[in-house]
Protein backbone atom coordinates (compact mmCIF):
# COMPACT_ATOMS: atom_id res chain seq x y z
CA UNK A 1 0.00 0.00 0.00
CA UNK A 2 2.60 2.10 0.87
CA UNK A 3 4.76 1.25 -1.80
CA UNK A 4 2.02 1.69 -4.45
CA UNK A 5 1.74 5.49 -2.59
CA UNK A 6 5.36 6.12 -3.00
CA UNK A 7 5.18 5.04 -6.49
CA UNK A 8 1.69 7.30 -7.40
CA UNK A 9 4.12 10.26 -5.70
CA UNK A 10 6.94 9.82 -7.84
CA UNK A 11 4.85 9.58 -11.32
CA UNK A 12 3.28 12.81 -10.44
CA UNK A 13 6.46 14.34 -9.09
CA UNK A 14 7.96 13.55 -12.50
CA UNK A 15 5.11 14.66 -14.39
CA UNK A 16 5.32 18.08 -12.83
CA UNK A 17 8.84 17.98 -13.33
CA UNK A 18 9.03 17.61 -16.92
CA UNK A 19 6.31 19.46 -17.53
CA UNK A 20 8.14 22.79 -15.68
CA UNK A 21 10.84 22.14 -17.55
CA UNK A 22 9.39 21.72 -21.16
CA UNK A 23 6.95 25.01 -20.84
CA UNK A 24 9.95 26.63 -19.63
CA UNK A 25 12.14 25.83 -22.18
CA UNK A 26 9.63 26.80 -25.20
CA UNK A 27 9.24 30.16 -23.29
CA UNK A 28 13.48 30.64 -23.95
CA UNK A 29 13.40 28.87 -26.77
CA UNK A 30 10.52 30.39 -28.93
CA UNK A 31 11.62 34.00 -29.71
CA UNK A 32 14.87 32.60 -30.86
CA UNK A 33 12.85 29.51 -33.32
CA UNK A 34 10.07 32.18 -34.22
CA UNK A 35 12.70 34.69 -35.83
CA UNK A 36 14.29 31.87 -37.76
CA UNK A 37 10.67 30.74 -39.14
CA UNK A 38 9.42 33.96 -40.35
CA UNK A 39 12.62 34.39 -42.26
CA UNK A 40 11.62 32.19 -44.54
CA UNK A 41 8.57 34.04 -45.46
CA UNK A 42 8.06 35.74 -48.63
CA UNK A 43 9.03 39.52 -48.11
CA UNK A 44 5.34 40.29 -48.22
CA UNK A 45 4.31 38.21 -45.56
CA UNK A 46 7.04 38.81 -43.45
CA UNK A 47 5.99 42.36 -42.92
CA UNK A 48 2.52 41.09 -41.57
CA UNK A 49 2.52 39.87 -38.12
CA UNK A 50 4.17 36.35 -37.43
CA UNK A 51 0.90 34.50 -36.79
CA UNK A 52 1.35 31.51 -37.46
CA UNK A 53 5.21 31.71 -37.43
CA UNK A 54 6.04 29.29 -40.23
CA UNK A 55 5.36 30.68 -43.71
CA UNK A 56 1.97 30.11 -44.93
CA UNK A 57 2.03 31.42 -48.31
CA UNK A 58 5.52 29.62 -49.53
CA UNK A 59 9.11 28.47 -48.90
CA UNK A 60 11.35 31.51 -50.08
CA UNK A 61 14.38 32.88 -49.44
CA UNK A 62 14.09 36.63 -50.30
CA UNK A 63 14.76 38.00 -46.59
CA UNK A 64 18.27 37.00 -47.03
CA UNK A 65 18.53 38.50 -51.12
CA UNK A 66 16.83 42.18 -50.03
CA UNK A 67 19.83 41.83 -47.07
CA UNK A 68 22.06 42.26 -49.32
CA UNK A 69 20.79 45.16 -51.44
CA UNK A 70 21.33 47.71 -48.33
CA UNK A 71 23.63 49.87 -48.37
CA UNK A 72 27.14 48.07 -49.17
CA UNK A 73 25.20 44.71 -48.32
CA UNK A 74 24.80 41.77 -45.87
CA UNK A 75 27.92 39.89 -47.02
CA UNK A 76 30.18 43.03 -46.49
CA UNK A 77 29.18 43.46 -42.85
CA UNK A 78 29.52 39.30 -42.45
CA UNK A 79 32.88 39.31 -43.90
CA UNK A 80 33.84 42.36 -41.28
CA UNK A 81 32.48 40.78 -38.63
CA UNK A 82 34.05 37.24 -39.65
CA UNK A 83 37.61 38.92 -40.15
CA UNK A 84 37.38 40.92 -36.82
CA UNK A 85 35.79 38.06 -34.62
CA UNK A 86 38.97 35.53 -36.15
CA UNK A 87 41.70 37.81 -35.97
CA UNK A 88 40.37 38.47 -32.52
CA UNK A 89 40.60 34.68 -31.75
CA UNK A 90 43.92 34.25 -33.01
CA UNK A 91 45.20 37.21 -31.75
CA UNK A 92 43.84 37.01 -28.11
CA UNK A 93 44.89 33.14 -27.89
CA UNK A 94 48.85 33.82 -29.43
CA UNK A 95 48.97 36.79 -26.85
CA UNK A 96 47.23 34.72 -24.04
CA UNK A 97 49.38 31.62 -24.22
CA UNK A 98 52.50 33.32 -24.44
CA UNK A 99 51.51 35.53 -21.29
CA UNK A 100 49.91 32.72 -19.22
CA UNK A 101 53.30 30.49 -19.93
CA UNK A 102 55.44 33.42 -18.73
CA UNK A 103 53.64 34.23 -15.78
CA UNK A 104 53.49 30.56 -14.47
CA UNK A 105 56.38 29.21 -15.32
CA UNK A 106 58.68 32.36 -14.48
CA UNK A 107 59.87 34.42 -11.65
CA UNK A 108 60.85 38.17 -13.11
CA UNK A 109 60.87 41.62 -11.73
CA UNK A 110 57.67 43.22 -11.62
CA UNK A 111 55.50 39.79 -12.23
CA UNK A 112 52.67 40.19 -10.10
CA UNK A 113 52.96 43.87 -10.70
CA UNK A 114 52.13 42.88 -14.00
CA UNK A 115 49.64 40.14 -13.69
CA UNK A 116 47.60 42.49 -11.52
CA UNK A 117 47.91 45.33 -14.10
CA UNK A 118 45.59 43.29 -16.15
CA UNK A 119 43.60 41.56 -14.05
CA UNK A 120 42.36 44.73 -12.20
CA UNK A 121 41.32 46.29 -16.34
CA UNK A 122 38.33 44.00 -15.62
CA UNK A 123 37.40 46.49 -12.53
CA UNK A 124 37.06 49.24 -15.03
CA UNK A 125 34.24 49.49 -17.55
CA UNK A 126 35.89 50.39 -21.21
CA UNK A 127 32.90 52.24 -21.79
CA UNK A 128 34.09 54.78 -19.66
CA UNK A 129 37.67 54.76 -22.13
CA UNK A 130 35.95 54.71 -25.66
CA UNK A 131 36.88 58.30 -26.15
CA UNK A 132 40.67 58.24 -25.63
CA UNK A 133 40.78 54.69 -27.43
CA UNK A 134 39.52 56.91 -30.67
CA UNK A 135 42.09 58.97 -30.27
CA UNK A 136 44.72 56.76 -29.52
CA UNK A 137 43.66 54.32 -32.36
CA UNK A 138 43.93 58.17 -34.89
CA UNK A 139 46.93 58.45 -33.38
CA UNK A 140 48.57 54.82 -34.58
CA UNK A 141 46.78 55.05 -37.84
CA UNK A 142 44.26 52.73 -36.92
CA UNK A 143 41.27 54.85 -37.12
CA UNK A 144 38.31 53.51 -38.83
CA UNK A 145 39.87 49.85 -39.44
CA UNK A 146 39.23 46.45 -38.57
CA UNK A 147 42.55 45.96 -37.41
CA UNK A 148 42.20 49.17 -34.71
CA UNK A 149 38.65 46.98 -33.41
CA UNK A 150 40.75 43.78 -32.95
CA UNK A 151 43.46 45.50 -31.44
CA UNK A 152 40.65 46.75 -28.96
CA UNK A 153 38.70 44.03 -28.35
CA UNK A 154 41.82 41.35 -27.88
CA UNK A 155 42.65 44.00 -24.67
CA UNK A 156 39.04 43.58 -23.80
CA UNK A 157 39.59 39.64 -23.66
CA UNK A 158 43.06 39.63 -22.08
CA UNK A 159 42.42 39.52 -18.43
CA UNK A 160 39.99 36.67 -18.60
CA UNK A 161 41.95 34.41 -21.07
CA UNK A 162 45.38 35.18 -19.49
CA UNK A 163 43.97 34.52 -15.99
CA UNK A 164 42.53 31.20 -17.61
CA UNK A 165 45.93 30.38 -19.61
CA UNK A 166 47.88 31.04 -15.92
CA UNK A 167 45.88 28.39 -14.35
CA UNK A 168 46.05 25.79 -17.49
CA UNK A 169 49.48 26.03 -17.16
CA UNK A 170 49.88 26.28 -13.50
CA UNK A 171 48.20 22.62 -13.40
CA UNK A 172 50.32 21.16 -15.77
CA UNK A 173 53.18 18.97 -13.29
CA UNK A 174 56.70 20.93 -13.67
CA UNK A 175 58.20 17.27 -13.56
CA UNK A 176 56.97 17.05 -17.77
CA UNK A 177 58.75 20.27 -18.13
CA UNK A 178 61.94 19.01 -16.73
CA UNK A 179 61.85 15.83 -18.57
CA UNK A 180 61.30 17.59 -21.78
CA UNK A 181 64.69 20.04 -20.70
CA UNK A 182 66.47 17.01 -20.36
CA UNK A 183 65.83 15.72 -23.72
CA UNK A 184 67.36 19.45 -25.21
CA UNK A 185 64.14 21.19 -25.58
CA UNK A 186 64.46 24.72 -25.97
CA UNK A 187 61.71 27.31 -24.46
CA UNK A 188 59.90 27.87 -27.63
CA UNK A 189 59.88 24.00 -28.58
CA UNK A 190 58.57 23.42 -25.24
CA UNK A 191 55.64 25.31 -24.87
CA UNK A 192 54.77 24.63 -28.46
CA UNK A 193 55.31 20.37 -28.33
CA UNK A 194 55.21 19.65 -24.98
CA UNK A 195 52.89 22.39 -22.90
CA UNK A 196 49.94 23.21 -25.68
CA UNK A 197 48.87 19.43 -26.03
CA UNK A 198 48.49 20.14 -22.19
CA UNK A 199 46.54 23.06 -21.79
CA UNK A 200 44.53 22.70 -25.06
CA UNK A 201 41.06 22.26 -23.12
CA UNK A 202 41.67 25.94 -21.72
CA UNK A 203 43.06 27.76 -25.30
CA UNK A 204 39.49 26.03 -26.55
CA UNK A 205 37.93 28.50 -23.62
CA UNK A 206 39.23 31.50 -24.25
CA UNK A 207 39.06 31.25 -28.20
CA UNK A 208 35.46 30.37 -27.82
CA UNK A 209 34.56 33.44 -25.39
CA UNK A 210 36.97 35.86 -27.32
CA UNK A 211 34.83 34.68 -30.59
CA UNK A 212 31.84 35.31 -28.95
CA UNK A 213 32.73 38.49 -27.30
CA UNK A 214 34.41 39.83 -30.72
CA UNK A 215 30.96 38.91 -32.97
CA UNK A 216 28.36 40.15 -30.70
CA UNK A 217 30.58 43.74 -29.41
CA UNK A 218 28.28 46.96 -30.39
CA UNK A 219 28.78 49.76 -28.37
CA UNK A 220 32.91 49.84 -29.28
CA UNK A 221 32.08 49.09 -33.14
CA UNK A 222 29.27 51.65 -33.45
CA UNK A 223 31.63 54.25 -31.76
CA UNK A 224 34.61 53.30 -33.62
CA UNK A 225 33.80 52.47 -37.20
CA UNK A 226 31.85 55.37 -38.88
CA UNK A 227 32.21 53.92 -42.63
CA UNK A 228 29.60 52.32 -43.34
CA UNK A 229 32.47 49.95 -45.44
CA UNK A 230 33.70 49.34 -42.22
CA UNK A 231 30.36 48.41 -40.43
CA UNK A 232 30.17 44.62 -38.29
CA UNK A 233 26.90 42.85 -38.17
CA UNK A 234 25.10 44.28 -35.22
CA UNK A 235 26.38 48.26 -36.18
CA UNK A 236 25.10 47.16 -39.99
CA UNK A 237 21.52 45.93 -38.69
CA UNK A 238 21.16 48.79 -36.49
CA UNK A 239 21.14 50.97 -38.74
CA UNK A 240 18.68 49.22 -40.98
CA UNK A 241 16.39 48.71 -38.15
CA UNK A 242 16.66 52.57 -37.80
CA UNK A 243 15.43 52.73 -40.83
CA UNK A 244 18.82 54.27 -42.42
CA UNK A 245 17.95 52.99 -45.64
CA UNK A 246 14.30 53.42 -45.96
CA UNK A 247 11.65 52.06 -45.00
CA UNK A 248 12.34 49.43 -42.15
CA UNK A 249 12.50 45.90 -44.03
CA UNK A 250 11.51 43.48 -40.77
CA UNK A 251 11.89 40.34 -43.04
CA UNK A 252 15.18 41.57 -43.32
CA UNK A 253 16.05 42.35 -39.97
CA UNK A 254 14.75 38.95 -38.89
CA UNK A 255 17.12 37.20 -41.57
CA UNK A 256 19.91 39.76 -40.23
CA UNK A 257 19.24 38.79 -36.71
CA UNK A 258 19.57 35.28 -38.01
CA UNK A 259 22.54 35.30 -39.35
CA UNK A 260 24.20 36.96 -35.82
CA UNK A 261 22.49 34.48 -33.95
CA UNK A 262 23.03 30.98 -35.42
CA UNK A 263 27.12 30.56 -35.51
CA UNK A 264 26.67 31.73 -31.84
CA UNK A 265 24.11 29.02 -31.34
CA UNK A 266 26.20 26.13 -33.19
CA UNK A 267 29.48 27.04 -31.56
CA UNK A 268 27.65 26.67 -27.99
CA UNK A 269 25.88 23.27 -29.18
CA UNK A 270 28.93 21.92 -30.21
CA UNK A 271 31.55 23.53 -27.96
CA UNK A 272 29.17 23.85 -24.37
CA UNK A 273 31.51 21.56 -22.31
CA UNK A 274 34.21 24.42 -22.70
CA UNK A 275 31.49 27.46 -22.14
CA UNK A 276 31.02 26.41 -18.74
CA UNK A 277 33.98 25.48 -17.98
CA UNK A 278 35.16 29.08 -18.40
CA UNK A 279 32.04 29.95 -16.54
CA UNK A 280 32.99 28.13 -13.58
CA UNK A 281 36.61 29.32 -13.75
CA UNK A 282 35.39 32.66 -13.24
CA UNK A 283 32.59 31.59 -10.68
CA UNK A 284 34.60 29.81 -8.72
CA UNK A 285 37.86 31.48 -8.26
CA UNK B 1 91.77 30.52 -2.09
CA UNK B 2 91.53 28.93 -5.05
CA UNK B 3 89.72 25.84 -3.92
CA UNK B 4 86.96 28.55 -3.04
CA UNK B 5 86.92 30.22 -6.11
CA UNK B 6 86.59 27.34 -8.00
CA UNK B 7 83.59 25.68 -5.85
CA UNK B 8 81.99 29.49 -6.23
CA UNK B 9 81.94 30.66 -9.86
CA UNK B 10 80.21 27.51 -11.28
CA UNK B 11 77.63 28.48 -8.43
CA UNK B 12 77.49 31.66 -9.35
CA UNK B 13 77.39 31.27 -13.14
CA UNK B 14 74.51 28.93 -12.55
CA UNK B 15 72.58 31.81 -10.41
CA UNK B 16 73.43 34.27 -13.20
CA UNK B 17 71.97 31.71 -15.29
CA UNK B 18 68.87 30.88 -13.49
CA UNK B 19 68.12 34.70 -12.95
CA UNK B 20 68.96 35.22 -16.71
CA UNK B 21 66.37 32.33 -17.90
CA UNK B 22 63.66 33.75 -15.74
CA UNK B 23 63.96 37.15 -17.23
CA UNK B 24 62.60 35.37 -20.61
CA UNK B 25 59.24 35.29 -19.06
CA UNK B 26 59.39 39.40 -19.05
CA UNK B 27 59.48 38.47 -23.22
CA UNK B 28 56.75 35.87 -22.88
CA UNK B 29 53.95 38.36 -21.27
CA UNK B 30 55.32 41.43 -23.29
CA UNK B 31 53.09 41.38 -25.98
CA UNK B 32 50.09 41.10 -23.59
CA UNK B 33 51.37 44.22 -21.34
CA UNK B 34 51.74 46.66 -24.48
CA UNK B 35 47.82 45.75 -25.51
CA UNK B 36 47.09 46.64 -21.95
CA UNK B 37 49.27 49.33 -21.94
CA UNK B 38 48.35 51.14 -25.02
CA UNK B 39 44.76 50.52 -25.29
CA UNK B 40 43.78 50.37 -21.79
CA UNK B 41 46.60 52.31 -19.23
CA UNK B 42 47.06 55.27 -21.58
CA UNK B 43 43.46 55.92 -22.63
CA UNK B 44 42.53 55.58 -19.13
CA UNK B 45 45.15 58.36 -18.01
CA UNK B 46 43.77 60.36 -20.72
CA UNK B 47 40.31 59.92 -19.56
CA UNK B 48 41.33 61.67 -16.22
CA UNK B 49 43.73 64.14 -18.64
CA UNK B 50 40.39 65.22 -20.66
CA UNK B 51 38.54 65.41 -17.99
CA UNK B 52 40.26 68.94 -17.08
CA UNK B 53 39.97 70.04 -20.41
CA UNK B 54 37.42 71.87 -23.06
CA UNK B 55 38.09 69.32 -25.84
CA UNK B 56 35.86 69.68 -28.92
CA UNK B 57 36.67 67.10 -31.86
CA UNK B 58 37.98 69.61 -34.32
CA UNK B 59 40.53 73.02 -32.67
CA UNK B 60 42.00 73.17 -30.14
CA UNK B 61 41.55 72.14 -26.41
CA UNK B 62 41.56 74.54 -23.32
CA UNK B 63 42.64 73.36 -19.84
CA UNK B 64 39.77 74.20 -17.53
CA UNK B 65 40.45 72.74 -14.29
CA UNK B 66 37.31 71.02 -12.86
CA UNK B 67 34.77 73.18 -14.72
CA UNK B 68 33.47 69.98 -16.19
CA UNK B 69 32.79 68.83 -13.06
CA UNK B 70 30.96 71.63 -11.86
CA UNK B 71 28.89 71.24 -15.17
CA UNK B 72 27.87 67.88 -14.17
CA UNK B 73 26.48 68.76 -10.36
CA UNK B 74 23.79 71.00 -12.62
CA UNK B 75 23.67 68.65 -15.39
CA UNK B 76 20.13 67.53 -14.24
CA UNK B 77 19.51 65.30 -17.64
CA UNK B 78 22.36 63.29 -16.49
CA UNK B 79 21.54 62.99 -13.14
CA UNK B 80 18.00 61.62 -14.05
CA UNK B 81 19.97 58.93 -16.53
CA UNK B 82 21.77 57.71 -13.94
CA UNK B 83 18.77 57.45 -11.76
CA UNK B 84 16.91 55.75 -14.08
CA UNK B 85 19.57 53.17 -15.07
CA UNK B 86 19.92 52.60 -10.79
CA UNK B 87 15.87 51.96 -11.04
CA UNK B 88 16.88 49.75 -14.23
CA UNK B 89 19.60 47.87 -12.06
CA UNK B 90 17.30 47.38 -9.24
CA UNK B 91 14.39 45.78 -11.10
CA UNK B 92 16.27 43.91 -13.87
CA UNK B 93 18.43 42.36 -10.55
CA UNK B 94 14.96 41.32 -8.60
CA UNK B 95 13.57 40.27 -12.01
CA UNK B 96 16.70 38.18 -13.12
CA UNK B 97 17.17 36.39 -9.53
CA UNK B 98 13.43 35.74 -8.94
CA UNK B 99 13.71 33.53 -12.24
CA UNK B 100 17.53 32.32 -12.17
CA UNK B 101 17.39 30.87 -8.77
CA UNK B 102 14.24 28.64 -9.49
CA UNK B 103 15.92 27.13 -12.51
CA UNK B 104 19.27 26.66 -10.86
CA UNK B 105 17.40 24.56 -7.93
CA UNK B 106 15.49 23.15 -10.76
CA UNK B 107 18.73 22.18 -12.79
CA UNK B 108 20.83 21.48 -9.49
CA UNK B 109 21.13 17.73 -9.98
CA UNK B 110 21.57 15.38 -12.54
CA UNK B 111 18.05 13.95 -13.21
CA UNK B 112 16.66 12.55 -16.84
CA UNK B 113 16.70 15.50 -19.42
CA UNK B 114 18.39 18.32 -16.88
CA UNK B 115 21.01 18.34 -19.25
CA UNK B 116 18.49 19.42 -22.33
CA UNK B 117 16.80 21.50 -20.17
CA UNK B 118 19.88 23.32 -19.01
CA UNK B 119 20.89 23.93 -22.38
CA UNK B 120 17.44 25.17 -23.57
CA UNK B 121 17.43 27.75 -20.66
CA UNK B 122 20.81 28.99 -21.47
CA UNK B 123 20.77 29.58 -25.34
CA UNK B 124 19.71 33.30 -24.78
CA UNK B 125 22.51 33.63 -22.70
CA UNK B 126 24.86 33.11 -25.78
CA UNK B 127 23.47 35.33 -28.58
CA UNK B 128 24.20 38.89 -28.20
CA UNK B 129 22.76 41.65 -26.62
CA UNK B 130 22.64 43.74 -30.31
CA UNK B 131 20.70 40.50 -31.86
CA UNK B 132 18.34 40.08 -28.76
CA UNK B 133 17.76 43.39 -29.03
CA UNK B 134 16.69 43.66 -32.34
CA UNK B 135 14.95 40.12 -32.10
CA UNK B 136 12.66 42.06 -29.48
CA UNK B 137 12.42 45.25 -31.41
CA UNK B 138 11.02 43.13 -33.83
CA UNK B 139 8.82 41.32 -31.48
CA UNK B 140 7.49 44.62 -29.75
CA UNK B 141 6.72 46.09 -33.39
CA UNK B 142 3.15 47.47 -33.42
CA UNK B 143 2.27 46.44 -36.94
CA UNK B 144 4.74 43.93 -37.89
CA UNK B 145 5.47 42.50 -34.30
CA UNK B 146 4.03 39.65 -32.33
CA UNK B 147 3.09 40.51 -29.29
CA UNK B 148 0.45 43.71 -29.70
CA UNK B 149 -1.27 41.82 -32.91
CA UNK B 150 -1.34 38.44 -30.76
CA UNK B 151 -3.27 40.09 -28.09
CA UNK B 152 -5.69 42.15 -30.38
CA UNK B 153 -6.22 38.76 -32.15
CA UNK B 154 -7.18 37.22 -28.98
CA UNK B 155 -9.37 39.79 -28.15
CA UNK B 156 -7.24 40.93 -24.95
CA UNK B 157 -7.39 44.23 -26.29
CA UNK B 158 -9.89 46.65 -28.41
CA UNK B 159 -6.67 47.91 -30.90
CA UNK B 160 -3.30 47.73 -31.18
CA UNK B 161 -1.14 48.93 -28.44
CA UNK B 162 1.93 50.22 -28.88
CA UNK B 163 4.02 48.76 -26.40
CA UNK B 164 6.77 51.50 -27.41
CA UNK B 165 4.89 54.64 -27.15
CA UNK B 166 4.74 55.04 -23.26
CA UNK B 167 6.69 54.51 -20.62
CA UNK B 168 6.13 51.51 -18.51
CA UNK B 169 4.94 48.86 -21.05
CA UNK B 170 8.53 49.62 -23.19
CA UNK B 171 10.35 49.74 -19.70
CA UNK B 172 9.12 46.51 -18.94
CA UNK B 173 9.06 45.29 -22.40
CA UNK B 174 12.93 45.49 -21.97
CA UNK B 175 13.00 44.00 -18.54
CA UNK B 176 11.47 41.12 -20.38
CA UNK B 177 13.81 40.91 -23.06
CA UNK B 178 16.80 40.90 -20.29
CA UNK B 179 15.51 38.61 -18.06
CA UNK B 180 14.90 36.33 -21.21
CA UNK B 181 18.36 36.80 -22.10
CA UNK B 182 20.45 36.40 -18.77
CA UNK B 183 18.50 34.51 -16.84
CA UNK B 184 20.28 31.67 -17.74
CA UNK B 185 24.00 32.65 -17.15
CA UNK B 186 22.97 33.40 -13.83
CA UNK B 187 21.09 30.53 -13.31
CA UNK B 188 24.64 28.61 -14.21
CA UNK B 189 26.38 30.53 -11.51
CA UNK B 190 23.87 29.49 -9.09
CA UNK B 191 24.13 26.34 -10.01
CA UNK B 192 27.43 26.04 -9.10
CA UNK B 193 26.92 27.43 -5.84
CA UNK B 194 23.95 25.33 -5.26
CA UNK B 195 26.18 22.22 -6.24
CA UNK B 196 29.51 22.49 -3.85
CA UNK B 197 26.72 22.67 -1.00
CA UNK B 198 27.64 19.00 0.72
CA UNK B 199 24.48 17.00 0.17
CA UNK B 200 24.28 15.17 3.75
CA UNK B 201 24.54 18.46 5.47
CA UNK B 202 21.34 18.52 4.01
CA UNK B 203 20.10 14.97 4.58
CA UNK B 204 21.36 15.69 8.42
CA UNK B 205 18.98 18.80 8.27
CA UNK B 206 16.40 16.00 7.02
CA UNK B 207 16.67 13.90 9.87
CA UNK B 208 16.97 16.50 12.23
CA UNK B 209 12.97 17.88 10.70
CA UNK B 210 13.91 20.69 9.01
CA UNK B 211 11.41 21.77 6.43
CA UNK B 212 12.53 22.25 3.12
CA UNK B 213 12.15 26.26 3.67
CA UNK B 214 13.82 26.27 6.85
CA UNK B 215 16.68 23.86 4.96
CA UNK B 216 17.07 26.44 2.18
CA UNK B 217 17.32 29.57 5.08
CA UNK B 218 19.86 27.94 7.59
CA UNK B 219 21.64 25.80 4.77
CA UNK B 220 21.77 27.12 1.06
CA UNK B 221 21.78 30.49 1.45
CA UNK B 222 24.76 31.11 4.06
CA UNK B 223 26.74 28.67 2.03
CA UNK B 224 25.66 30.29 -1.37
CA UNK B 225 27.30 33.68 -0.33
CA UNK B 226 30.01 33.78 -2.25
CA UNK B 227 28.14 32.73 -5.16
CA UNK B 228 25.02 34.94 -4.40
CA UNK B 229 27.64 37.56 -4.36
CA UNK B 230 29.09 37.32 -7.73
CA UNK B 231 25.85 36.85 -9.72
CA UNK B 232 24.35 39.62 -7.74
CA UNK B 233 27.83 42.30 -8.56
CA UNK B 234 27.67 41.02 -12.21
CA UNK B 235 24.47 41.57 -13.03
CA UNK B 236 24.37 44.99 -11.00
CA UNK B 237 27.79 45.57 -13.18
CA UNK B 238 26.25 44.77 -16.34
CA UNK B 239 22.93 46.76 -15.64
CA UNK B 240 24.69 49.69 -14.61
CA UNK B 241 26.51 49.57 -18.18
CA UNK B 242 23.69 49.08 -20.10
CA UNK B 243 23.21 50.25 -23.51
CA UNK B 244 22.19 47.91 -26.60
CA UNK B 245 19.05 47.44 -25.42
CA UNK B 246 17.93 51.05 -24.94
CA UNK B 247 19.73 52.40 -27.90
CA UNK B 248 18.56 49.62 -30.38
CA UNK B 249 14.89 49.02 -28.82
CA UNK B 250 13.99 52.55 -27.71
CA UNK B 251 16.31 55.07 -29.02
CA UNK B 252 16.31 56.40 -25.08
CA UNK B 253 12.67 57.18 -25.82
CA UNK B 254 9.98 57.46 -25.14
CA UNK B 255 10.89 61.24 -24.66
CA UNK B 256 14.04 60.65 -23.44
CA UNK B 257 12.60 59.01 -20.20
CA UNK B 258 15.44 55.54 -21.00
CA UNK B 259 18.32 57.07 -21.20
CA UNK B 260 20.93 55.04 -18.98
CA UNK B 261 24.42 56.64 -18.03
CA UNK B 262 26.56 55.20 -21.03
CA UNK B 263 23.86 56.34 -23.27
CA UNK B 264 24.15 59.62 -21.74
CA UNK B 265 28.04 59.63 -21.56
CA UNK B 266 27.82 57.96 -25.31
CA UNK B 267 25.39 60.86 -27.11
CA UNK B 268 27.96 63.71 -25.12
CA UNK B 269 30.77 62.12 -26.22
CA UNK B 270 30.13 61.03 -30.05
CA UNK B 271 26.53 62.86 -30.90
CA UNK B 272 27.77 66.13 -29.35
CA UNK B 273 31.36 66.29 -29.74
CA UNK B 274 31.71 67.80 -26.28
CA UNK B 275 34.62 65.02 -25.35
CA UNK B 276 36.04 66.42 -22.53
CA UNK B 277 32.86 67.10 -20.83
CA UNK B 278 31.98 63.51 -21.75
CA UNK B 279 35.35 62.41 -20.05
CA UNK B 280 34.48 64.06 -16.87
CA UNK B 281 30.93 61.90 -17.12
CA UNK B 282 33.06 58.71 -17.67
CA UNK B 283 35.21 59.14 -14.47
CA UNK B 284 31.98 59.67 -12.45
CA UNK B 285 30.94 56.23 -14.05
CA UNK B 286 34.48 54.99 -13.92
CA UNK B 287 34.35 55.47 -9.82
CA UNK B 288 30.91 54.09 -9.28
CA UNK B 289 31.98 50.59 -10.85
CA UNK B 290 35.71 50.40 -8.93
CA UNK B 291 33.75 51.07 -5.87
CA UNK B 292 31.02 48.32 -6.89
CA UNK B 293 34.33 45.50 -7.68
CA UNK B 294 35.81 46.83 -4.30
CA UNK B 295 32.62 45.56 -2.39
CA UNK B 296 33.12 42.79 -5.10
CA UNK B 297 36.10 42.00 -3.46
CA UNK B 298 35.13 42.41 -0.11
CA UNK B 299 31.94 40.18 -0.18
CA UNK B 300 34.42 37.72 -2.05
CA UNK B 301 36.89 37.18 0.57
CA UNK B 302 38.02 33.87 1.43
CA UNK B 303 35.52 32.81 4.09
CA UNK B 304 36.77 32.44 7.73
CA UNK B 305 36.59 29.00 8.86
CA UNK B 306 32.95 27.88 8.01
CA UNK B 307 31.14 31.21 7.99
Amino acid sequence: MAEAMSQHRKAAFSLARHSTGIIASVLFLAPIVWTVLSTFKPAQEARQPPLPPWPTTGFSVENYQTLNTFGDGLWASAQNSIYVSVMTVLLSVLVSVLAGYGFSRFRFPFRDFFFILILSTIMIPFQSILTPIFLVLTKLGLHNTLTGLVCVYVTLQLPFSIFMMRNAFDAVPREIEEAARMDGANNVTMLVKVMLPLVWPGVVTIALFAFLGAWNEFLAALVLMTDQSKFTLPVMMTALQSGRFGAIDWGAVQAGVTVMMVPCLILFLALQRFYIRGLMAGAVK
Amino acid sequence: MTSIAATSAPARARRIGVSRRQWVGLLYVLPAVAFVTVFFVIPLGMTAWMSLHNWPLMGEHAFIGLDNYFAILRDTRFWNALKFTFYYTLIVTIAIFAVAFPLAIFIERPRPLTNLYRTAFFMPAVVGFASASLLWSWLLNVDSGLFSPAAYDLGLTERKVNLLATFQPAFWSIIAMVVWKVAGFTMIILMTGLQSIPQDLQEAAVIDGAGPFARFRAITLPLMRRTLALALILSVAGSILAFDQFYIILRGGPRNQTLTAVYWIFNQSFVSFKLGYGAALSMVLLVILVALSLIQLWLLRKPEGLD
